[in-house]
């Protein structure tokens, strides 16, 4: 069997063959129980409680959790714009790298926080050491937070009636500490061993074998990219992510990176499972997502494979597939693969160019992140997925004529609503941003000839594309976008933050409300949610809620580019 | 919301020490034992050293010539061409590079000439080329050098790297090291 097919079915059992017990590891983690590392972390999680003076046994209800939250993210915000406007003059800034304008430091610093990490600078010219350690913290704490408000949820979700749903503090340090370090430093060991650059050396000069004077940047990359990857970051130490031979530089590396990606979203659906001691919901909520993520991965793999048909008229070879943007080390296989992974997970972090994919793999990237719940971001997936059992439970209990139950809580009206207008906020950010940008790009292509780097509907799906990346927190991008100008900075900087906090709000206020209510015990009567029937209505309700308020805009984009190709 | 203010700052302060500090200085001190004390992969080769790692710029017809790139292979920063597949420019582009290989390479058909020579990468620093991107540069290369064919394809063979284990990922040829090896052949 071709050996590029291999790699890709060993990077899919490896994850889930990771997943399921860390997926347990995690739900002791939210249960309190003991764990094998407690001797380690106990002390560690009370030192910093002790210096936070903060009581971490102090039971919070869905308003204080999220008001512990926003509180805790507007402090990283105003750090983060202080270190990135004075950069030039602060410590470890061995290249003499400048400062960022105050629209590209919002930008990034709104994108950092909210573990979007679209990247409007290129790491090796944009930032300093201090700049890009600052960033790593928060590619550590905003995962952290994520995983704790899914905690939040799962803890709601629980069989009773309940006010309170532990705390915040608690639940976000075991995260940060408990599951994103020990998995960070070990990817971090891995990468340092195969030649990924840890120092805070500066540029080195050297001259090539033909002769010519070039210069290589390096940094402290490894400890950089662990959490990058593992977060659902994806923000670089580099311009150009993971396609960088210093940030990725072998097969086995991209191995690791890519498992990374998707490891903790899918782990977070066995610890659901375990926490409720609901190991069938789980399996049929994997089954769901996987159903989703093969038939987006499935396509792409082989398109890139077939190459792109324009260049297959020149008569030349195509055995590698189409290589524009992409790397040899990795193959076309393993990037179409990485593509869809980090689309699908909020992820963003990318190893080859997306901009450079064939028309459908860009369109397959697009819906990955219009959907953003195959797997999804570390926590928010789950969030967001949380969001359309709810409207599926919903809607099959009106077609079957029962009352709407889910894990015994009734729901009403009030659910109802929150849940409909999360699900409809991401298609508007993602449409209107984008009509924005198309109207004034019509109305005046001279004045923002620097936007496209494309003609045609591939300059419109890069548009599309920035915008789907912001909104779903994703930040990868279609990287030809000129995307450094105060328009881009500030409109995507809008929508990574409504598209951040709001789908964290709304399902825990559903959460939170649900949990409140009277537990109705399972009976005849109440509609199985833990079946591939009910699997079947969700993956439905997805389809037609997400991915046909896209089609038109991927109609003039992606699809309109297929059919001048093929 | 104030009871949550000084709380937060302090906890935010104990995770800047923590992560930014602590984490980082671990992963620091472990790269100490690592090849090159974790600065880069570094081969040398008649007294000059080099990343093995980062791609360099072959232009010169006496060398395997290295992919197109889209920052010249200079690592001070990196980046793709982000030209889409339909874009007609990127097109004509890829066009003339088949053409002037063409030129270099007399007696080469097209259909012998894989497209990752004629495209640039991600990075626009990739070290790799594909065995056939090698194979199809022997001829030109063995004129030039006076070598026997025969010796030159050798020499493609024996820097051909494997897929991991056999098993996983691309074939493919560090092209550093080719031509560093295809300089010390008599």
């Amino acid at each position: 069997m071709n050996t590029e097919i291999l790699g890709v079915i060993l990077m899919y059992v490896m994850v889930i063959a990771l997943a399921i017990p860390l997926g347990r590891y995690i739900g002791k983690i939210f249960n309190y129980e003991n764990t094998w590392l407690d001797k380690i972390f106990n002390p560690l999680d009370k030192l910093f409680f002790k210096l936070s003076g903060i009581d971490p046994t102090v039971e919070m209800n869905w308003k204080q959790h999220l008001t512990a939250l926003l509180t805790i993210n507007a402090i990283w915000f105003i750090i983060s714009m202080l270190v990135l406007t004075n950069m030039s003059w602060l410590p470890l800034n061995p290249d003499a790298n400048p400062s960022m304008s105050g629209d590209l430091a919002f930008n990034t610093s709104v994108s950092f926080v909210t573990n979007t990490n679209l990247q409007h600078y290129s790491g090796e010219s944009g930032l300093s050491y201090l700049g890009q350690l600052i960033l790593m913290l928060w590619q550590f704490i905003s995962a952290g937070t994520g995983i704790a408000i899914c905690a939040v949820v799962f803890i709601a979700m629980k069989e009773r009636t309940a006010t309170t749903l532990g705390n915040f503090y608690s639940l976000f340090v075991r995260s940060c500490t408990r599951i994103l370090l020990p998995i960070a430093f070990v990817v971090a060991i891995i990468l340092v061993f195969n030649g990924s650059p840890m120092t805070f050396e500066g540029k080195d000069t050297m001259v090539t074998l033909q002769g010519d004077t070039v210069q290589v940047s390096r940094g402290p990359v490894a400890a950089f990219v662990a959490p990058k990857q593992i977060g659902t970051n994806g923000g670089g130490f580099y311009g150009p992510n993971s396609t960088h031979p210093l940030e990725n530089p072998n097969y086995l590396t991209n191995i690791i990176e890519t498992v990374s990606i998707s490891l903790i979203p899918i782990a977070m659906v066995f610890a659901m499972g375990y926490v409720l001691r609901r190991r069938k919901l789980a399996w049929t909520i994997y089954g769901v997502m996987t159903l989703g993520f093969l038939l987006l991965v499935i396509p792409s793999i082989m398109n890139e494979m077939n190459g792109n048909p324009a260049i297959e008229k020149m008569g030349i070879a195509q055995s590698y597939g189409s290589m524009e943007g992409k790397e040899i080390r990795f193959g076309s296989a393993a990037s179409a693969y990485w593509a869809i992974k980090t689309t699908c997970t909020s992820n963003g972090s990318v190893n080859a160019m997306h901009d450079s994919m064939t028309p459908l793999t860009g369109m397959f990237t697009m819906l990955g992140m219009m959907i953003n719940s195959f797997y999804g971001g570390v926590g928010v997936g789950f969030l967001n997925f949380y969001i359309f059992i709810i409207l599926a439970v919903f809607v099959s209990g009106l077609m079957v004529g029962r009352t709407p139950e889910f894990l015994g809580k009734k729901i009403e009206a009030k659910e109802m609503k929150i849940a409909m207008v999360i699900a409809l906020l991401h298609p508007l950010l993602i449409l209107a941003g984008t009509a924005i940008s198309s109207f004034l790009y019509a109305g005046n292509p001279a004045e923002y000839a620097g936007w496209l780097a494309n003609p045609g509907n591939h300059g419109f799906s890069e548009m599309l594309y920035e915008f789907s990346s912001s909104s779903a927190n994703n930040g990868s991008g279609f990287e030809g976008l000129g995307d450094n100008t105060p328009f881009w900075n500030i409109a995507c900087g809008i929508v990574m933050l409504l598209a951040r906090y709001l789908p964290i709000i709304g399902p825990v206020a559903i959460a939170g409300i649900l949990a409140s209510k009277k537990y109705i015990p399972e009976s005849n009567g109440t509609l199985k949610t833990d079946t591939s029937t009910f699997g079947l209505m969700v993956f439905a309700v997805i389809a037609i809620v997400a991915a046909l308020s896209f089609f038109p805009a991927l109609t003039l984009g992606p699809i309109a580019e297929y059919f001048s190709l093929y | 919301m104030k009871s949550n203010i000084f709380p937060a700052i302090k906890l935010t302060f104990v995770c800047l020490v923590f992560f930014m500090g602590i984490y980082t200085l671990a992963v620091y001190g472990i790269a100490q034992f690592a090849p090159n004390q974790g600065k880069g992969e570094i081969i040398s080769s008649n007294g000059n050293t080099y990343y093995s790692n980062v791609g360099q710029s072959f232009t010169d017809d006496k060398y395997f010539i290295s992919r197109p790139s889209a920052v010249g292979y200079n690592a001070a920063g990196s980046g793709g061409s982000n030209k889409g597949p339909s874009n007609p420019d990127y097109l004509a582009e890829v066009q003339a590079r088949i053409d002037t290989f063409l030129i270099h390479n007399p007696g080469i058909d097209k259909s012998e000439i894989p497209s990752d020579l004629v495209t640039a990468s991600g990075s626009g620093l990739d070290p790799n080329l594909s065995v056939q991107a090698a194979k199809v540069q022997v001829k030109r290369i063995a004129k030039i050098r006076g070598l026997a064919e025969g010796n030159v394809l050798q020499l493609i063979v024996s820097n051909t790297e494997q897929p991991l284990f056999g098993l996983f990922g691309t074939e493919k040829i560090n092209l550093l090291k080719l031509n560093i090896a295809l300089d010390k052949l008599k």
